[in-house]
């Protein structure tokens, strides 16, 4: 198979006209070729286009019981401020008399992962249990982008922190971004 | 001494086989793979590195951008009833014609007194910028929350199973608007949402 048939028709006998004997093979690698390359690009967009999910869980929201409120252990707690321009701050502690001060950061490898890796790192050898982490409040304000609460959630996978909640901002940390110019 | 004579065979493969089996995977894959529906609101989703893929069914997407919310919910059959529940609601009468137009529709953004027109449309109408100006979602008129709880409940009927909300929104959205979404599904109880990403490289 697979090959031209390129020998003669014979020699002519008697002068009888005899018609050449073809072979009916035909190559076929080439149209192997093309249908697993067909094959690959069909897999590949079938299997590649589902979109990619982040899960989001929510806090409930309970009306009846507005006041309803969990304590955290505030030297455990994390604030982090999304302000405008992809910027964002961060402070440990409560708003009046943060731990750590007030940080403006951005959302880079350098920015804002360094800082919740190291310091959960700290507070993990602070507790001794690897169950009692960081908790980080995450609080996007008005002028965020909803990129910017993506991102920071991407985080939150990346440095594998357990804890985390997307609350509203306080007016006294408006105040301080308004200061810090990220509001 | 005599000669060991290997007998030359020939490298040529029947490829026969090979071709049948290659062009039935094809068939295969030609057939269960969807053609993309041109969508009416294009975003340009946040990446994210989560690698999860994102269930195909009893699924409703909410797509975010420009201000604007569309709404799609996975299935034809879960589409139809949702318009149905939809129409009892609203007092709007769809026909048996009209309902398949609308299974056929991904997603759509437009108030409930101009849906009939936008199920008339054509294809290539309905995709056209600023045809569709999005679901009212003000508290006084809230359509996106009727339109997420009577899918749910379509979904509940058809499938027998929870609907899960995924939210598509643009890179640029400014946050409180997909607050306000995110808190309209929080007054129904919903309180895990997937957050559609495109891929982005460890770094």
């Amino acid at each position: 198979m697979a090959e031209l048939d390129t020998s003669g028709g014979g020699k002519k006998q008697g002068g009888k006209v005899r018609s050449k004997k073809q072979s009916t093979r035909v190559d076929l690698t080439a149209m192997v070729d093309l249908a697993f390359l067909l094959i690959t690009f069909f897999m590949l967009t079938t299997t590649l286009a589902k979109p990619q999910a982040m899960d989001l869980a929510m806090p409930d929201k309970d009306d009846k019981q507005p006041d309803a409120k969990l304590d955290v252990a505030d030297n455990r707690t994390m604030t982090i401020l999304l302000g405008k321009d992809n910027k964002l701050e961060w402070y440990i502690g409560l708003v009046d008399k943060p731990l750590s001060p007030p940080t403006v950061d951005n959302y880079s490898r350098t920015g804002i992962r360094k800082a919740l890796i190291e310091n959960n790192k700290k507070i993990l050898a602070q507790t001794g249990d690897p169950k009692k982490g960081l908790i980080v409040l995450i609080k996007p304000s008005d002028k965020s982008t909803y990129k910017n609460m993506v991102d920071i959630l991407d985080e939150m996978k990346i440095t594998n922190i357990q804890t985390y909640a997307i609350v509203d901002v306080f007016d006294q940390e408006l105040e301080l971004m308004k200061r810090d110019g990220i509001y | 001494m005599a000669r060991v004579k290997i007998s030359r065979k020939s490298t040529a493969i029947d490829m026969t086989a090979m071709c049948d089996v290659a062009f039935l995977l094809l068939t295969f894959f030609i057939l269960t793979a969807t053609a993309r529906q041109p969508e009416p609101l294009p975003v340009d989703t946040p990446s994210s590195t989560v690698k999860i893929k994102l269930p195909s069914t009893d699924i409703a997407t909410l797509t975010i951008g420009e201000g604007k919310v569309f709404f799609g919910v996975a299935g034809q059959q879960v589409r139809e009833r949702t318009l149905e529940r939809m129409g009892e609601r609203y007092k709007i009468q769809f026909t048996p014609e009209e309902k398949r137009r609308f299974s056929l529709i991904e997603t759509f953004g437009v108030p409930m007194a101009n849906l009939k027109q936008l199920i008339h449309m054509s294809n290539d109408e309905r995709n056209k910028t600023n045809i569709q100006t999005g679901i009212p979602t003000d508290s006084v008129d809230n359509q996106l929350n009727e339109w997420v709880l009577q899918a749910r409940y379509a979904t509940k009927e058809i499938n027998n199973k929870e609907m899960r909300i995924s939210i598509k929104g643009d890179a640029n959205e400014e946050y409180p608007v997909v607050k306000k979404i995110i808190d309209i599904l929080q007054k129904q109880n919903i309180n895990k949402f997937s957050l559609i990403t495109s891929l982005e490289g460890d770094n």
